[in-house]
């Protein structure tokens, strides 16, 4: 094996560098992949209809640890029409579920809110499933400053 | 979890009102992907979760993952018809279950 030149030795360097950089910032946050096969999982694979949710976030949280999220269906809370599941997913986080609110007719507003941690600067989606077989859909961009995930 | 949960919801209603209650217990929620000190995880330990009845019929539940943060808050509505007593029950990873029951007059 040849010496290594100065030139060659700064190369590598910078391409270890490079590469720990890669290898540091994937393995500990779910890709939006994650985030898309949870809300598979709960849609069945069904269409997503955009709109009809209201979500209300901060448009930038300062700390991750604890952000106000609340959500509102536009959408009859009635015997033969209502939200019946709501579930709510993040693709920056560690893991992509943050919760499922299951209602009822009884529930009368098709509402909830929450407070969650924030790990990063990401996006929330909202699938809200309808007792007729709907699913309705919308997301919100949350910037976050300092994470809530610890570690 | 020493703590009381705090409810908070209107102590009458008329009838077919849509009230709004909130919840909070005190909990670490503690998510289980952080590390003490000597780099040891610290085991997950949440509230995993939480339902309301109201007259032993469900209204509202919730299944919770380690991203809500410490203290679970929650706020969701009723649609009351009758008077009766509010339900709440939460559950701890570690099969802890803490319940609360909240009155309502609906006339």
């Amino acid at each position: 094996m040849r010496h290594l030149t100065r030139r060659d030795a700064l190369a590598l360097g910078a391409g270890a560098t490079a590469f720990a950089i890669v290898v540091e910032s994937v393995p500990a946050f779910a890709a939006p992949k994650e985030a898309a096969d949870e809300i598979a999982k709960f849609s069945g694979g069904k269409a997503l209809e955009p709109g009809k949710i209201t979500i209300d976030l901060p448009e930038i949280a300062e700390n991750g640890n604890t952000v106000p999220l609340s959500i509102i269906v536009d959408y009859p809370m009635n015997a033969e029409k209502y939200v019946s599941d709501i579930l709510v997913v993040a693709d920056g986080n560690p893991r992509p579920g943050l919760a499922t609110f299951h209602l009822t007719p009884m529930s009368g507003r098709a509402e909830a809110a929450t407070r969650i941690r924030l790990a990063a600067t990401q996006n929330i989606i909202v699938v809200a499933k309808t007792s007729d077989g709907k699913f309705l859909t919308d997301q919100k961009q949350v910037k976050v400053t300092i994470g809530g995930c610890g570690g | 979890m020493a703590d009381k949960p705090r409810i908070k919801l209107p102590k009458d209603a008329k009838t077919g009102e849509i009230i709004q209650i909130k919840t909070l217990i005190s909990h670490v929620m503690e998510t289980g992907l952080r590390k003490d000190a000597s780099g040891n995880v610290i085991p997950r330990k949440i509230i995993n979760k939480f339902t309301c009845e109201f007259n032993g019929k469900p209204v509202f539940s919730a299944d919770i993952e380690a991203a809500v943060a410490a203290n679970p808050y929650l706020q969701f509505a009723a649609k009351v018809e009758e008077s009766g007593t509010f339900k709440f029950t939460w559950i701890d990873d570690d099969g802890t279950v803490t319940t609360a029951e909240e009155k309502i007059t609906v006339a």
